[in-house]
């Protein structure tokens, strides 16, 4: 096969520019594959995060001629003819080359208040196949921060890291919402702290996703929904007294660090 | 509220990696909020130049015919042409009765979750694209007025599935041609496919989706909510083209009507 130019971004917090790695590409070959030959022919210092190299660790995330993808995922001869531009995640610091610090997702995992189930029951609990299914999709989350590093909310405005959980504490949040067992109810928390009105539903999340998760339609909105149903519906809120039906809240219950 | 105290530490304004440019993306990014402005511009044109003609809005026993607009639908000004009206109507109004209504089919599109992302990428470029910067220096979202409006979608649905009632009563009348009987013609076609657009388009809204069933914690506790929402989560997937199609279908369904009751086209019988 014929050569392929790699342009790679080099450099740290003090700057940095890219360089060009003009390459043999082998058939069958994703974009991780060339950037580990060329550490180990061109460039032994060239840094990048991996792991798995099957998709399923979300290691290798980076931007691949301008968007967030798995570079193990990423065939090269799927890509157009041409120079292939590898750049880090845009939206987190970086430390060098194509590895960047991503502890902004670390910390806003540990605001999730945890799983509260009530307690448990003679028996145990129980919990049926549909309940167990709609929780199962978000569960697929490698934790590849794609779709963090897309969003435009924190990717363009590095101030809203301050008040922006981001999509994949979303869909964190809506599993717990969706939980049947959990007691929480987090619609103030998402609302007043963790930014849910500064998404504007363009998709981009659900564009990234390796793991294919509908995080706009099955998290992002019914999380919406539910403050709506919570603070701009006096129709639900009417229900809600009439049927006496209310749910422990957040500022209730016992706030614990994520595990 | 209380949240718990991150132990990891963030630092706010680190250095980023990669050139300082809006986008490094070699694809074609720019053509989807192209060809979304200009259906958008298009129809926005359209509609309001309709919504100000008042007239040409309905085709009535005169032709044998009884087929309305629906950018006129209900019209319920005293003003509508004879045939056209419903039991009520608002005496003092003299601008056209569309007018009086679109307010609410707008209202339902514009707070729409499909139309916000596309107009936010399109006209706002808030973002034009997925990893094309934003063109604006600071973002608020939808958490200050007036975008925090937006959370009145529901509302606007209910609304909607009023006027979805109107048209398919419209489409269902469209049927009976005074002094012919019970017939079939291209404009109870186009009519009656109006309707079920509009139907399918607001039957797979997501706030559709919520109140029917996705509000609840356990699917298992409410059996039959949790049918609907199986029901209604293939057509939510479908959202986004039965919002273009069911935008485009309205304003054909105008313009057909329009040049029948003209005189331009004839409304031709099937059977």
């Amino acid at each position: 096969m014929a050569d392929v130019t790699m342009r790679i971004w080099r450099g740290d917090a003090s700057g940095g520019d890219f360089e060009n790695y003009t390459i043999a590409q082998n058939e069958g070959e994703v974009v991780l594959d060339v950037i580990h030959r060329i550490q180990a022919t061109d460039a032994p210092d060239l840094a990048c995060r991996w792991n798995c190299k099957a998709g399923k660790c979300g290691s290798c995330a980076a931007e691949i001629n301008g968007k967030p993808r798995l570079m193990c995922m990423t065939r090269m001869d799927q890509l157009p003819e041409g120079p292939v531009t590898v750049t880090p995640m845009k939206t987190f610091p970086i430390i060098r080359d194509l590895v960047t610090d991503v502890s902004f997702n670390f910390a806003q995992a540990e605001k999730v208040p945890a799983f509260l189930p009530p307690p448990m029951p003679e028996g145990g609990y129980v919990m049926f196949q549909e309940d167990v299914e709609r929780g199962q999709e978000f569960r697929k989350c490698i934790e590849c921060f794609m779709c963090q590093d897309v969003c435009h909310v924190i990717r363009d405005h590095e101030e809203n890291k301050a008040h922006y959980a981001g999509p994949r504490f979303f869909i964190r949040y809506a599993e717990l919402e969706m939980h049947p067992l959990d007691q929480n109810d987090r619609r103030d928390l998402v609302r007043e702290e963790m930014g849910l009105g500064y998404c504007n539903i363009t998709k981009c999340c659900t564009e990234v996703c390796p793991e294919h998760i509908k995080i706009t339609d099955n998290a992002i909105i019914p999380l919406k929904e539910r403050v709506v149903d919570a603070h701009y519906d006096p129709v639900a809120w009417l229900g809600r007294k009439i049927l006496r039906r209310t749910k422990r809240s957040s500022a209730e219950a016992t706030v614990q660090p994520a595990p | 509220m209380a949240v718990s105290e991150s132990s990891t530490k963030v630092v706010l304004g680190g250095a980023r990696g990669g050139p300082d440019v809006a986008t490094l993306r070699q694809d074609r990014w720019w053509l989807q909020p192209v060809i979304t402005v200009s259906v958008l511009t298009a129809f926005v044109i359209y509609s309001t130049w309709a919504a100000f003609q008042n007239k040409f809005y309905y085709v009535g026993a005169g032709v044998h015919r009884d087929l309305i607009s629906p950018f006129y639908s209900p019209c319920l000004a005293s003003s509508c042409v004879a045939g056209s009206k419903i039991g009520f109507a608002f005496n003092g109004w003299t601008l056209s009765p569309a007018l009086l209504i679109l307010i609410f089919p707008l209202g339902f599109r514009l707070t729409c979750y499909y139309y916000r992302r596309s107009y936010y990428r399109a006209f706002w470029w808030s973002p034009p694209a997925c990893a094309v910067a934003d063109s604006h220096e600071t973002y608020s979202g939808e958490t200050r007025f007036p975008l925090i409006m937006q959370n009145m979608h529901r509302y606007f649905f209910y609304a909607g599935l009023v006027f979805n009632t109107l048209l398919t009563y419209d489409a269902i009348r469209a049927f009976r041609q005074p002094g012919l009987g019970f017939g079939v013609t291209i404009g109870t076609i186009v009519l009656s496919i109006n309707a079920v657009l509009l139907w399918s388009y607001s039957l797979s809204c997501h706030a559709c989706r919520h109140l029917c069933g996705g509000g609840v914690r356990s699917f298992s506790k409410h059996p039959i909510r949790y049918r609907f929402w199986k029901m209604l989560t293939p057509l939510n997937a479908k959202h986004m083209n039965l919002a273009w199609a069911s935008l485009i279908f309205v304003a054909l369904t105008d313009v057909y009507v329009r040049l029948v009751a003209s005189g331009a086209l004839t409304d031709y019988k099937l059977f």
